[in-house]
């Protein structure tokens, strides 16, 4: 907002006239990347497939309904497989992402070296794909459904982290120093002055990946991990597009049932 | 007895908080600490727990020169001071019990505080404090459910479970209702009485200080600039200590009725 | 008053949740699935150890990385995923403002506020990876498909926090607007923009985020991106290329959270 003195007066204008040049230039840069962007891709892009897609969905479609019902007692056991991973990884992941929270907070960390490394630990965990640690896994241990709960994991404790070291960095430290003005040793003072408030958003947190995890699962296994998605590589490969249609509602039913769940336990916990 | 011998503290920024400060408090004496903000009486009460570190200077309580601990020692001295802050200071999200009881980590091992499995005494001790300051009925209360007054009072209930040698109050009163803190100074003074306790109150409203404390120090920009009883509190010290005309806007005003009203109840 | 009460010496905390039965349900019910869930962990233990010596392999495969021998694929398969990662965001989010705005309880009529919400909850349910399947299938091998699958995705997400952010609105600062008799577009601009724009950016740009690092992964079924370049590498046990892509991956991601940051101090 900005008020500018010219010769007749004071003018009010939105936005001072640098500020506003500024913008116009952003917004001009922009759009050249996006213009330039658009053009790379479809100069890789074979036109005629784009133009095709109708016709190929529409046949793609009529393919695939109606959905091979039969087809669900092989589905039974991927499920539960894949609702174990999503699980047991989540259960594994908060585990470990607890400590490296604490190092990683400001107000935490033992040593502004130990804080580095741990931040490093959550970047790296965060930028790679639960699909990239499974396929990396499955080349490394084999295919299953260890594999997948690794992965899970592993992508996990990033993303817990962060959340928990900035709900740690946010504590009100009033309460903490009145712990330890009563001579509570360190441990204590984690325990009796930091926990309490950062429970609810640790719960929060811990549903909240837990059901992101759930969608997660369900694709592990077109890279061999385990759970559904071993299903769905095997009826995508053998065109059996049936198939395919019913492993799509079971995975849309899952992913609303574990909402649902979380939706619940998260507003019983507030 | 706390004595505090040439107490300096600089901050980084080169602000001095604290200029070579003397102070000799015996036991049993309940000492208001006044002065404008700034003026260098939170940084003293927290360098004598050493939650700020002090620049130069001792600190004896009693036998034990408090300035020079390692921290396992440190915490074991704190144990013997109790603390209580301005705005409570509570865990939240604790219930009071657990808040009084905190009161004792310093005397327990990590495990058993963690599952709450305090020795028999020590519950004891807490139940008759909470009765003492009338919030028996609410030890299962989470600490955020509770009024102002009843948080403070929770407050004084955790300083004096670590059965100290010394009282630290910083500014009790300072987020509460003119009615409320009388109240809360009363209480914190009987009970100090009550144990013999000597204790420092760092409080700006004067008249309560006037009101309550046998022994009044007022700080100036880090300086000690008064010694003595309430009484002599003259406008002319406190325009010393304050500055023109600021010391009034300390007072809050008491109401007649109130006054009768304190009497006669004690509990909020 | 000198009556000994006796106070109690054990205290527990009062459980998260009072009802016994519930509780103990819980508890129970947990360890069920617990025992079931490693019960019927299908793992080969054989195959595990086995892969151990090339686990480690991998690791030391860091130390230090190849950038070089596959650089020109690499160099490809990045430059595709950023611009894949930067229309299907643009792309995505400009789809998403019509379709946010239709999804908003306190804007839109009901058959376009359902039609809406059904079109989000559709885009949000399939992992990017199952969208670019189709992806391909529909329009070919390449980027284009992994620009579609992103875009697609993106709504979701992006629209569905928009609708929330817009029913969580003040409504008083909407009714005021709507007072001065503004059409519904300038009510959009003015009253609900306003609230609705610093949550938004701060949003789009960490959808930026969660698109690249999904870009990575759409190539693995042909999407275009780094992800073919990765998976090429391990299927040639490359590792130290594979390492050299995971590093590059991580170092973007890094820019983008900085930016991330830096952009939304800015917005404040």
């Amino acid at each position: 907002m900005a008020v500018i003195d010219s010769t007749d007066g004071p003018i009010w204008r939105r936005r001072t006239t640098g500020k506003q040049l500024a913008i116009w230039c952003g917004w001009l840069v922009g759009v050249a990347i996006v213009v330039y962007c658009f053009k790379l891709i479809s100069d890789k892009t074979i036109w005629m497939f784009v133009l095709d897609s109708g016709i190929q969905a529409a046949d793609m479609a009529s393919r695939m309904v109606p959905p091979k019902w039969s087809y669900m007692d092989n589905l039974w056991r991927p499920v539960w497989d894949t609702i174990n991973i999503a699980t047991t990884g989540t259960m594994i992941a908060l585990v470990l992402a607890v400590p490296v929270a604490f190092l990683a907070a400001s107000n935490t960390t033992p040593h502004k070296s130990v804080r580095a490394v741990a931040l490093f630990i959550i970047v790296s965990s965060r930028s790679i794909n639960s699909l990239i640690w499974a396929l990396m896994l499955v080349a490394i241990i084999g295919p299953g459904t260890l594999a997948g709960i690794i992965a899970i994991a592993l992508r996990s404790i990033g993303f817990c982290a962060k959340l928990l070291y900035e709900a740690i960095e946010e504590i009100d430290v009033k309460q903490v120093e009145a712990v330890e003005a009563t001579g509570a040793t360190g441990a204590q003072k984690l325990a009796y002055g930091i926990a309490p408030q950062i429970m609810p958003t640790f719960a929060g947190i811990s549903v909240f990946r837990w059901d992101i995890n759930i969608r997660e699962s369900t694709v592990l296994g077109l890279v061999g991990a385990g759970g559904i998605g071993l299903q769905l590589d095997a009826s995508i490969s053998t065109l059996a597009w049936t198939q395919v249609s019913l492993i799509l509602l079971v995975i849309l039913g899952t992913v609303i049932v574990s909402e649902w769940v979380s939706a619940k336990v998260r507003h019983a916990i507030i | 007895m706390l004595k505090l011998n040439q107490l300096y503290k600089r901050y980084a920024t080169g602000d001095e908080a604290l200029k070579k400060v003397d102070l000799e408090i015996p036991d049993g004496q309940v000492m208001a600490l006044i002065g404008p903000s700034g003026a260098g009486k939170s940084t003293l009460i927290r360098c004598v727990n050493r939650l700020v570190e002090p620049t130069s200077g001792t600190i004896q309580l009693n036998d034990i020169e408090l300035s020079s601990l390692s921290p396992g020692k440190l915490r074991h001295a704190r144990r013997r001071m109790g603390m209580i802050f301005q705005e409570y200071a509570l865990v939240e999200r604790l219930t009071v019990m657990e808040n009084v009881l905190s009161g004792r980590l310093g005397y327990v091992g990590f495990w058993s505080s963690w599952f709450r499995k305090f020795p028999a005494d020590d519950v004891k001790e807490a139940f008759r404090l909470l009765d003492r300051v009338g919030l028996m009925h609410m030890a299962d209360k989470r600490a955020d459910e509770l009024s102002g007054g009843q948080r403070q009072r929770v407050g004084i209930a955790r300083a004096l479970i670590q059965n100290p040698e010394l009282l630290l109050v910083d500014e009790p009163t300072a987020s509460l209702d003119p009615k409320t803190s009388r109240q809360i100074m009363r209480l914190i003074c009987e009970l100090a009485k009550e144990r013999g306790l000597a204790a420092i109150i760092n409080i700006h409203d004067v008249m309560l200080a006037q009101m309550f404390a046998e022994r009044i120090v007022g700080l100036r920009l880090g300086e000690i600039v008064y010694d003595g009883p309430p009484n002599a509190l003259t406008p002319e010290v406190l325009t010393d200590i304050y500055g023109e005309e600021d010391w009034e806007a300390t007072i809050e005003a008491a109401d007649e009725d109130d006054e009768e009203a304190d009497t006669a109840e004690t509990v909020v | 008053m000198s009556e000994q009460t006796q106070y109690p010496s054990t205290w527990k905390k009062p459980p998260f949740i009072q009802n016994r039965l519930l509780r103990w349900c819980l508890w129970f019910g947990l360890a069920i699935y617990l025992a079931l869930a490693f019960g019927t962990l299908d793992v080969n233990w054989q195959r595990v150890a086995e892969g151990i010596p090339r686990g480690t392999k991998f690791l030391s495969a860091f130390f230090p990385p190849d950038f070089f021998s596959r650089w020109d694929s690499i160099q490809d398969g990045i430059l595709e995923s950023i611009w894949m990662t930067v229309i299907a965001t643009v792309a995505g989010i400009a789809l998403s403002v019509p379709f946010g705005l239709g999804a908003a309880r306190n804007l839109a009529p009901r058959p376009v506020y359902l039609f809406c919400r059904g079109v989000i909850a559709v885009s949000r349910t399939f992992p990017e990876i199952i969208l670019a399947i189709f992806a391909v299938k529909l329009f070919g091998f390449g980027p284009f498909a992994g620009f579609i699958a992103l875009s697609i995705a993106t709504i979701g997400f992006y629209a569905k926090l928009l609708a929330e952010d817009i029913e969580a609105m003040d409504p008083g600062q909407g009714e005021a607007v709507r007072a001065t008799g503004a059409s519904w577009f300038q009510w959009v601009n003015y009253a609900i923009q306003p609230q609705v724009m610093p949550r938004m950016i701060g949003l789009a740009v960490y959808r930026l985020d969660i698109n690249f690092r999904e870009s990575a992964v759409v190539g693995i079924v042909g999407g275009g991106g780094i992800g073919a370049t990765l998976l090429t590498a391990f299927d040639r046990y490359e590792f130290d290329s594979a390492a050299a892509i995971l590093l590059i991956i991580i170092f973007i991601v890094m820019i983008l959270e900085y930016a991330s940051g830096y952009l939304r101090k800015w917005v404040q």
